[in-house]
């Protein structure tokens, strides 16, 4: 177990070492430099010349990097270029408003999935099925941001009854002391500043949901529609089970696996589409910081968030390996 | 003796469509004995146990006819009564014991959630019985079996778990499905006389599933004999065994294999006899044709 551990660490080790190899000659390939955006069309050479000096970016890249990555590993992301602030307080300062509003669309991708998939179960090989296959077809085939227009277009436009931007209220005086406002405000009990929140969340959560919904939708329907044909689920029924405790009680735990998988993966790219969506929204998030700092060039913050982002994603991966073997006794002595 | 499960005209076709799997199926077993369903792979043997427990696969549904319980017709009862007296008075004993249990749940609540959900039962209550019961299929340490996930045992194991279990809440009924088949050999035996041995002690009526004559003529008092989802012939085993009236029945006694003679005992079911099967089929059909 230990040992498999240690494995696993190193291997994250690697990992994110590729990353920000791969990030950090990208952001230099791309075209565009952060000195020309900062100085404007007026500059002489010699200026152009000074500060690239002063932002290290006239040494080589090889030293560039290992000087980067020095830092990196104590703790020092460096400066933004464009706001001048450190970029691991700016990256950090974000990243809670941006975890709250995945985790808001992995909670609802996850209802609105299980709930599809258990009422397509019950109702399988009816109209009601069909009905819920058309649904997920078109949820999946319509991107995040898409789905994004769309809410803001119903009910932001036409409708008129819900904000289209922003975290939360700027009128309001906010007591949190965390950047985890969702969270704060629950153990606040300040449910008034909670219902805000939501108010605020519930659109770009539910756009980046929509896609991972059908996923789970589809994948779990399967599971469910083949383990219900097995010989434990048969008598399980013969007990005087109903169909829902059935599908709850012996079905769901042994068809879970896959869709886990699934949605592990997607998870991360609902991450990625929040970068877009938070856009869209006007969502104080790291994805709309990440928009600013590559449209400004700002090499050093746009390589903090991305290193931040593949953190994320490799820890996500080993939640979801560990929660295999909770849910597989088969796995726990392996 | 009064008859404790009876099923009168019998029909279950393809959902949806007039194309029978179960053929005017009749037949009655008296309280506390056991009937054998026998016939050959296809004939519908499994189908009547699933009809009577409510279990039948989707693609397949009860056209028409009576199936009761101690005198309830199941049919008049609504659902969530229905699963009542199936959960309280039936239980089966499934071919396979591999695949009967979940993989992802202890033996314990497996064994048990049939006592405290569908009736009722305080939890300690019913692990008691279901280690009263462990111990009644020779399971030598019961604590430590309810407290295991099904692949910590070997099939043998699980098939007499699944035996207790069958029994936990005394039902009145149970459905053995081929309880042997997929068993090894040598244990066939052993939970073969397991099995006659608690229906006697428990005084359980049963319904025993299987291919095997030799089985039957061992535990089963009657017999019904199926061909293509039809009773050929209803007997008890003597006047089965002895004075077959069905020439399939003769058939199938000729064909069981014998120790004394294995290769002169292997006869296959002639043409003959097959022909006056499929006679009587199609006559059953265009009656039901017609109705």
């Amino acid at each position: 177990m230990l040992k498999r551990l240690l494995l696993r660490l190193i291997s994250i080790a690697i990992t994110l070492l590729g990353v920000s190899i791969v990030v950090f000659v990208a952001v230099r390939l791309v075209p565009g430099n952060p000195v020309a955006m900062m100085l404007g069309p007026g500059a002489t050479a010699e200026d152009a010349a000074a500060l690239e000096a002063l932002l290290g970016l006239d040494k080589s890249i090889l030293v560039q990097y290992w000087i980067w990555l020095t830092n990196v590993v104590q703790g020092d992301f460096g400066t933004s270029i464009s706001l001048r602030q450190d970029v691991l307080t700016l990256v950090l300062g974000r990243l809670p408003a941006t975890l709250e509003l995945a985790f808001l669309a992995l909670v609802f991708a996850a209802l609105l999935g299980g709930m599809l998939a258990v009422t397509g179960t019950i109702r399988r090989g009816g109209w009601t099925e069909n009905g819920i296959d058309l649904w997920n077809g078109l949820t999946l085939s319509t991107p995040d941001f898409l789905w994004g227009l769309f809410l803001i277009l119903v009910f932001g436009v036409w409708l008129q009854i819900a904000g289209i931007s922003g975290r939360i209220s700027p009128q309001l005086d906010l007591p949190f002391t965390t950047q985890f406002y969702l969270i704060e405000s629950v153990l606040r009990l300040r449910f008034d500043l909670t219902a805000n929140l939501i108010g605020h969340m519930w659109m770009p959560a539910l756009a980046l949901a929509l896609p991972l919904s059908a996923m789970i939708g589809q994948l779990l329907k399967q599971s469910l529609k083949e383990t219900m044909h097995l010989d434990y689920v048969t008598l399980a029924r013969a007990k005087g089970f109903t169909e829902n405790q059935v599908i709850w009680r012996e079905a769901m735990r042994n068809a879970l696996a896959p869709t886990l998988t699934l949605t592990a993966v997607q998870f991360t790219h609902l991450i990625g589409g929040t970068v877009i969506v938070e856009r869209l929204f006007s969502y104080g998030g790291l994805g709309n910081l990440a928009i600013d700092a590559v449209i400004n060039r700002d090499l050093p913050l746009i390589q903090g968030i991305v290193l931040v982002f593949a953190v994320i994603f490799v820890l996500i991966n080993l939640a979801v390996d560990l929660l295999y073997a909770v849910l597989n006794p088969r796995l726990r002595h392996g | 003796m009064s008859a404790y499960l009876e099923i009168t005209g019998l029909n279950a076709v393809l959902r949806g469509t007039r194309t029978r799997v179960l053929r005017d199926v009749s037949l009655s077993v008296s309280k506390g004995q056991v009937h054998g369903l026998v016939g050959e792979s296809g004939a519908g043997k499994s189908m009547i146990g699933k009809a009577i427990l409510g279990v039948l696969p989707r693609a397949i549904e009860v056209a028409s006819g009576r199936i009761s319980l101690g005198g309830q017709d199941l049919g008049v009862l609504p659902l969530r009564e229905r699963l009542r007296v199936i959960g309280s008075q039936t239980a089966v004993i499934p071919q396979d014991p591999l695949t009967a249990l979940n993989p992802s749940r202890r033996i314990g609540p497996q064994m048990t959630d049939r006592l405290t959900r569908t009736l009722g039962w305080q939890k300690t209550r019913a692990n008691h019985r279901a280690l009263d019961l462990l111990e009644e299929v020779a399971i030598r340490d019961p604590e430590r079996v309810l407290h295991s996930y099904p692949h910590e045992l070997s099939g043998g194991m699980r098939q007499r778990v699944l035996i207790a279990a069958a029994f936990a809440a005394e039902p009145k009924l149970i459905v053995a499905d081929e309880p042997t088949t997929a068993l090894d050999v040598t244990v066939q035996k052993q939970i073969l006389k397991m099995i006659a041995d608690m229906q006697t002690r428990h005084g359980t009526t049963m319904l025993f599933v299987t291919h095997d004559l030799g089985v039957v003529a061992r535990v089963c008092q009657s017999v019904s004999i199926l061909h293509s989802g039809m009773v050929m012939e209803e007997a008890d085993i003597r006047t089965m065994l002895t004075a077959p009236a069905h020439p399939y029945t003769a058939a199938l006694l000729a064909a069981t294999p014998r120790y004394t003679d294995p290769e002169a005992s292997l006869v296959p079911v002639s043409d003959t006899v097959l022909a006056g099967v499929a006679e009587a089929i199609r006559a059953s059909d265009t009656l039901w044709g017609r109705a």
